[in-house]
């Protein structure tokens, strides 16, 4: 396990030649808005160029970056006027709430709907879960933001005397922002980031389910005469979760990389929307930040979900 | 003519090779029609597919065409002066961009992809058959690539390379070529995998000893036996680059107005909502129903294509 943690820092360490090499080697690289500005000569530009180092040899350029990030300074995010790490912390707590209530989410539905569809394979309801994982793959995150919006805040939905309409925009509507408040606020934007992780988690539960079922402790635990439930839920659910947690883990980071798009429809004050509105500006510091930031969040899932495996399942050893 | 004599007779085709593989074929495609939502798939993406390449013949109005006999600055409703499905924000045939977008969204799904598919198995086949430090090296840049999340990333360089060229709008080339070349991960792992395997068959071994290069082994014997999981990955990938050029498209980074994409049509419809809501209804639903098709035929092609792996 030591071992597999070693792997990941080189690991790490080329993810940043790459992501520098992308950002720097592009061309226009850093001082990309500069060179749209009519007002700028080219004398300026070499002056900035200078100014900013980035005259230096590349591997120069890179090695100072990396020096500064390794003592947690990621620079300075021009688009926000506060270093990056005050940025990014900043807008933490905002993506933390909103991928913590998608996560839970598609945990309650996902798992669930898997298991039923799989206890129950070719009826009514395994067709059903089936044909809704198809959908939620298939849809367009930010269509299904959009009609989510079109039903329940334009128009809302009026019965039983009753009139819902959720808001379709930032955490709450008010300063203060009482806790029912936000609530309100996160229904729309957690529905939206959770429907591709209900429909993939929900095929992962089924097909490992279905697999654990066929086998042969399965029917000796019914064949002792427990209950059906206790068959399924503490011989098969203990065994068929194992997969199903790698997975888990393997795309929670994507949680946090997917929420650019339902952060920009919802408003959301997260990291998302903090790195598309960096991109408008071509705030490099920023966009390095965030990439590196979340890639490194993908390594450690990975690291994670590996730990996880192994300690879940006692027949899996790395060497 | 016939009285030339080939100095060398070719071998009668092996009639019993011949039949086995006949056989082979025939089940392939047995398993795929009981397929019944991969066949249903299939046929309606047929259909985008005819839309898209007769277009121009079936198109009612120029996709770009301002309708100003009739619009008043509001998207018209469907169904009104000869729009079937009423007209966006600019007046513009709503049903005329929904048809010449689908030519975008398919064609650069199959380009990038196809660009996935050669970079992925040349590597993928490169990793698999030399072993050692080649498979070390490739594996480790496909580890990198696959840990940039790949949105972010797209979205980073779409937007430099549009900057840095000084134009509003990326080429569409320059598109499928960004999405293509980040793509190709999935792809090197499969073959990778088949190729190891693969590599230590008798036929490998036989190719070798009869003084067949490396690269006619890797490509002429080896690659036609790896070829099925390659055709699935890349059906669902297609998919997949559909959703994310839209995605690119909508958020102001993919193909520009006023070429239609149902990406950037959703990009204006936004704002009109609460008026016009059939101009963000409909762009959604062309993409959803795509890429639904493509993927229920793709789960086809894998229960036909490796019968084993259900």
């Amino acid at each position: 396990m030591l071992r597999r943690s070693g792997q990941a820092v080189p690991l790490l360490l080329l993810i940043s030649v790459i992501i520098f090499l992308i950002l720097h080697e592009a061309p226009g690289g850093p001082l990309t808005p500069y060179l749209q500005n009519p007002h700028i000569t080219p004398a300026d530009i070499a002056r900035l160029k200078h100014n900013f180092g980035l005259d230096r040899p590349l591997y120069v350029q890179y090695l100072a970056w990396l020096g500064h990030v390794v003592r947690g300074d990621f620079g300075y995010s021009t688009s926000n006027s506060m270093t990056v790490v005050g940025a990014i912390l900043g807008r933490l707590p905002a993506t933390v709430i909103l991928m913590g209530c998608a996560f839970v989410f598609s945990l309650l539905i996902g798992i669930p709907a898997g298991l039923l569809a799989a206890i129950k394979p070719y009826t009514i309801w395994d067709y059903l879960v089936t044909t809704f994982a198809f959908f939620g793959q298939s849809m367009p995150v930010f269509w299904f933001a959009l009609m989510l919006q079109l039903v329940f805040s334009v128009h809302g939905i009026t019965g039983f005397g009753y009139r819902l309409q959720l808001p379709s925009a930032s955490m709450c509507y008010t300063d203060a922002c009482p806790i029912d408040d936000r609530v309100v606020h996160l229904i729309l934007p957690t529905v939206v980031l959770s429907l591709a992780y209900i429909a993939t988690w929900s095929r992962f539960t089924r097909s490992s389910m279905l697999e654990v079922i066929r086998t042969d402790y399965m029917r000796t635990a019914a064949a002792k005469g427990l209950a059906p439930a206790v068959v399924v839920l503490k011989h098969g659910l203990k065994n068929a979760v194992i997969p199903v947690v790698t997975i888990i883990a393997i795309s929670l980071p994507g949680l946090v990389g997917g929420a650019i798009i339902t952060e920009t429809i919802f408003a959301w004050p997260g990291m998302g929307r903090l790195f598309f509105n960096a991109l408008g500006q071509f705030d490099f510091p920023l966009l390095m930040g965030y990439l590196m930031l979340v890639s490194f969040l993908v390594v450690l899932f990975n690291l994670l979900a590996d730990v996880a495996y192994a300690w879940l399942d006692p027949r899996v050893k790395y060497d | 003519m016939a009285a030339t004599v080939p100095l060398q007779q070719t071998p009668e085709p092996d009639a019993q090779l011949q039949a086995e593989f006949e056989r082979e074929r025939h089940a392939t495609w047995k398993r795929f029609k009981r397929h019944k939502l991969a066949i249903a798939g299939s046929a309606v993406l047929i259909c985008i597919v005819l839309v898209a390449i007769f277009a121009p013949f079936l198109s009612p109005w120029n996709p770009n065409f301002i309708d100003q006999a009739h619009w008043n600055g509001y998207p018209l409703a469907p169904g009104t002066y000869g729009h079937f499905l009423g007209s966006d924000e600019n007046g513009r045939d709503l049903f005329a961009r929904l048809m010449f977008g689908a030519r975008i969204s398919l064609t650069v799904g199959i380009f990038a992809v196809l660009i996935e598919v050669v970079v992925g198995t040349f590597l993928g086949a490169l990793a698999g058959y030399y072993g050692k430090w080649v498979d070390y090296v490739i594996m480790r840049a496909t580890d990198v690539f696959l840990s940039i999340p790949l949105l972010p990333l797209l979205l980073v360089l779409t937007a430099i390379v549009a900057a840095s060229s000084n134009k509003a709008a990326l080429s569409f080339g320059v598109i499928v070529i960004i999405i293509g070349g980040l793509g190709w991960m999935p792809v090197t792992r499969l073959v990778r995998a088949s190729y190891l395997s693969l590599r230590e068959k008798e036929f490998a071994e036989a190719a070798r000893a009869i003084g067949g290069s490396d690269g006619r082994i890797m490509f002429r014997h080896l690659l036609p036996n790896a070829v099925a999981p390659i055709i699935v990955q890349a059906t669902l990938d297609v998919a997949n680059v559909i959703i994310l050029e839209s995605a690119l498209s909508f958020l102001g980074f993919g193909i520009q107005p006023p070429t239609a994409s149902w990406g950037n049509m959703l990009a204006n419809a936004e704002y009109n909502m609460a008026i016009a809501p059939w101009a963000a209804i409909f762009p959604g639903l062309a993409i959803l129903v795509t890429v639904l098709s493509i993927n229920y035929m793709g789960d086809g092609l894998r229960d036909a294509l490796d019968p084993n792996m259900r």
